[in-house]
């Protein structure tokens, strides 16, 4: 009988949530790493057993923990993100140039076929893989060379949080970067482009620049994968040629400012999101935790609300925050900043609280195991 | 060689799975950044938690103290008190308090 196995990462700490198939009953250990920021945690989809995970601190840096028994255990392996050559200098809040200077890991993607291949996206932005599981780290530097010196900080750190591996094509990748926006290589990482075309930015000096774009999350479904979908700063949009160009899909959302996205595992145009208020007030409108789910590959949207708190709720829910299982009733999680992860097992209609009092939620991973 | 204790904050001491106090055989003077090489030799893991990998410098959130003195600003290439390098004294690594 399937198992599932939710990797959270918390402010304070990292946390395991197991359940079996019915996702009612939920055993959770933790915290691991008590006190650290645990920015991501990742399994590979080709050894479920083999855990990666970025625990930072302002005190003492980046380490990254790996498992190999499936989260029991855990053992420190290469913290060395080097960047290629002099990575120069990028915009700064004020505009002025600022050294490229490494600061976290925000994302680990692990290989689809490989356990010992995981790509890492970090702050000061830039994509790094390893191929001897995790102990020794390589830039990918051609991501940096468009227009590097042009990109700026978000509010939450110049960092490069989403990682897409085509499972269709393994030379392509897509990553996306706040704030600089949305890329593409067709080439195993080699060289790059912007996909930029068609978001529409006014906190920018030119709207439509190539890149400066705040991408907050981009989601794809792995049978579908030419069609992706964006949560930006402001705006939901969606591409269905990988990226060279977009379309605002927001229509009825509440707000279209918010971070976290995901794509039902079963269906390519059920497209859930996670409105916020706006860039100002980074909390739920009304203070109602709402999901919204499309069923059309956005513009038309359902609140989904069974569950969820509807009155004086000020959580937030962070761009890495939300995942699906792979069950065939769609499972739908997510994790707040105010410590509660939420489970759907229904693909959204309902949901229930695995755990209501963990530190801020930071990324919310999902293991379907067999 | 000389044999140098060193007192490691807790979550230092928890990534290295180590005691918080540590001997540790120091080759030549006796200075913090020869300390450091020594920690990191013997517990790869705290490379960049202490020092800034791509300056050497120490992090900023790192402080260093030896015989009720605070030595964090000094050079990586001083000496430290002789009470250190005798190892009647521990060089003691401290997260330094910051954030409430």
């Amino acid at each position: 009988m399937s198992r599932i196995r939710v990797l959270v990462g918390t402010r304070k700490g990292a946390f395991i949530l197991m359940s079996d198939a019915a996702r009612r009953d939920w055993q959770v250990s933790g915290p691991f790493f008590g006190g650290w920021e645990i920015f991501h945690i990742a399994g590979s989809p080709a050894n479920p057993d083999r855990l990666y995970a970025s625990q930072t601190s302002s005190w003492f840096g980046q380490v990254i923990q790996r498992s190999d028994d499936g989260g029991l255990t855990w053992n420190p392996v290469g913290n060395d993100f080097a960047y290629i050559g002099d990575p120069g200098t990028h915009l700064y809040y004020d505009g002025t140039p600022k050294p490229w200077t490494f600061k976290r890991v925000w994302h680990l993607e692990p290989s689809p076929s490989d356990p010992d291949t995981v790509y890492a996206g970090v702050e000061d932005a830039a994509l790094f893989r390893s191929t001897d599981g995790g102990q020794s780290w390589q830039e990918l530097p051609g991501l940096r060379e468009q227009q590097g010196a042009k990109w700026m900080p978000g509010a939450g750190g110049m960092c490069l949080h989403t990682i897409l591996l085509d499972p269709v094509n393994p030379a392509r990748l897509v990553v996306a970067i706040s704030a600089a926006g949305a890329f593409r290589s067709d080439d195993g990482g080699v060289s790059w482009k912007p996909i930029n075309r068609g978001l529409h930015s006014q906190y920018i000096p030119d709207p439509d620049a190539e890149v400066g774009h705040c991408v907050h999350r981009i989601a794809q479904h792995p049978a579908r994968p030419g069609t992706l979908f964006m949560q930006k700063h402001w705006d939901v949009m969606r591409s269905d040629d990988a990226g060279e160009s977009w379309f605002e899909v927001s229509g009825n959302l509440p707000s279209d400012f918010g971070f976290a996205m995901a794509v039902h595992a079963h269906d390519p145009d059920t497209v859930y999101v996670v409105p916020i208020q706006s860039d100002s007030e980074h909390y739920p409108p009304e203070g109602k935790l709402r999901v919204y789910r499309s069923r059309k590959g956005g513009n038309d949207w359902d609140a989904l609300t069974d569950g969820l708190p509807q009155e004086h709720c000020y959580v937030n829910v962070l761009r890495d925050a939300m995942a699906v299982d792979t069950l065939d009733s769609c499972g739908v999680y997510f994790g707040t900043t105010g410590g509660q992860v939420y489970v759907s097992a229904d693909a959204g209609d309902h949901w229930q609280a695995i755990v209501r009092d963990l530190p801020a939620v930071l990324s919310v991973s999902v293991q379907t195991l067999p | 060689m000389a044999t140098v204790r060193v007192i490691l904050p807790y979550h230092l001491y928890t990534l290295a799975h180590s005691d918080a106090e540590l001997d540790l055989d120091v080759a030549g003077p006796v200075t913090l950044a020869a300390v450091l090489d020594a920690l990191e030799a013997a517990y790869p893991m705290l490379a960049g938690a202490v020092r800034d990998r791509a300056t050497g410098q120490r992090r900023p959130l790192v402080r260093f103290y030896a015989c009720q003195d605070d030595c964090s600003n000094l050079a990586m290439k001083a000496l430290l008190p002789e009470a250190v390098a005798t190892g009647r004294e521990p060089l003691v690594i401290v997260g330094a308090i910051a954030g409430g």
